[in-house]
């Protein structure tokens, strides 16, 4: 009995935990990218060396998300197989939450605001 | 296969362990945070879509291009930045044992946590100096919750980080501390996650509107 749940408890639970790949090649490399990752960005608007807003706005964007990624795999130690993908589980969940808020929040309001009447013009109908 | 369906073929009674098996103590704990901290994440999302939608009403006030300053910003965000990296110094000193080494790296990063939190209370300072209170427009409301809810985990994380040092002090590098240590570490490279989208869409989008 006592040897059987042994066997179960233990079958997964290492006690290396999250930290058992933190290195320091790992912490610099991670340092390294999110630097230049952060300045790139603040050099394109600060100096505005793209032509249109469109294209800077897109640039900046898609180095955030670059960026968070950097910092997920480098600082956080994300990986498919810690706890057993459980982590990488609730990631998946919690980026589907956040995709359905922000575009349905920016979505539902843009089409309110262009499909009600502004206030101003409703005054100016008097 | 078949003569393993069939146990009772022996007279055996067969028992099924239907009971949590014990676990060393902490054991679920990263798990447990990690979806801790994907829950703030939703709260950061809500938060990220009221300053969406809000973020272009003024209400004939200030404007982003008016108020920020994106020197101040990149500061700033350095200031974070470096403070991730001397917390991973401090882990890897953990790692090793060495626990005078990782006291002195949690000093730093608390240093350039405070730096933070000092700067962005000199930018609110500087804001509400010239009217732009939260008050004034939907665009500083949402600013205002969004901005100030991350500042407030950054203070809270150092109030965390402050009482991790008097613990690893006390009683060293024990099994508790670094358990502790280790949620701290996840909770502090969140803040800098959150915060890669706070001055992408906040400042340089909105100095860019």
């Amino acid at each position: 009995m006592s040897t059987d749940t042994h066997a179960a408890g233990a079958h997964d639970h290492h006690h290396e935990g999250g930290h058992a790949h933190s290195t320091f090649s790992g912490y610099m490399l991670g340092f390294v990218l999110s630097v230049v990752l952060t300045a790139i960005p603040f050099w394109l608007v600060m100096s505005g060396a793209l032509p249109s807003k469109q294209i800077t706005a897109l640039v900046i964007m898609a180095f955030a998300i670059v960026q968070i990624v950097v910092h997920m795999v480098y600082f956080l130690h994300m990986n498919t197989t810690s706890e057993n993908g459980w982590t990488m589980m609730a990631l998946i969940f919690t980026i589907v939450m956040v995709v359905i808020a922000l575009s349905g929040s920016l979505w539902v309001m843009s089409h309110l605001n262009s499909n009600m009447m502004p206030m101003h013009q409703m005054s100016g109908m008097k | 296969m078949t003569a393993a369906v069939h146990p009772s073929q022996t007279g055996e009674p067969v028992f099924y362990l239907a009971d949590e098996h014990p676990h060393p103590e902490g054991w679920s704990t990263s798990l447990g945070f990690w979806i801790y901290l994907m829950s703030d994440c939703l709260i950061f999302a809500i938060l990220f879509a009221t300053y969406g939608v809000l973020g272009g009403n003024y209400a004939a006030g200030p404007a982003p291009k008016d108020l920020f300053d994106l020197t101040l910003v990149a500061v700033n965000t350095s200031m974070l930045l470096l403070s991730s990296i001397t917390y991973g110094f401090a882990m890897l000193t953990m790692q090793q044992n060495k626990v005078a080494q990782t006291q002195a790296w949690l000093a730093i990063t608390g240093l350039f946590g405070a730096a933070f939190i000092g700067i962005e209370l000199f930018e609110f300072a500087h804001m509400i100096h010239e009217g732009a209170t939260p008050q004034r427009s939907a665009f500083l409301s949402a600013f205002f919750t969004l901005v100030g809810t991350h500042g407030l985990h950054v203070t809270c994380g150092l109030i965390w980080l402050v009482t991790l040092m008097v613990q690893v002090g006390k009683f060293g590098l024990i099994e508790a501390n670094r358990r502790r240590l280790m949620c701290l570490s996840m909770f502090w490279h969140f803040l800098d996650v959150v915060w890669i989208g706070v001055f992408t869409f906040v400042y340089l989008l909105g100095v860019l509107r």
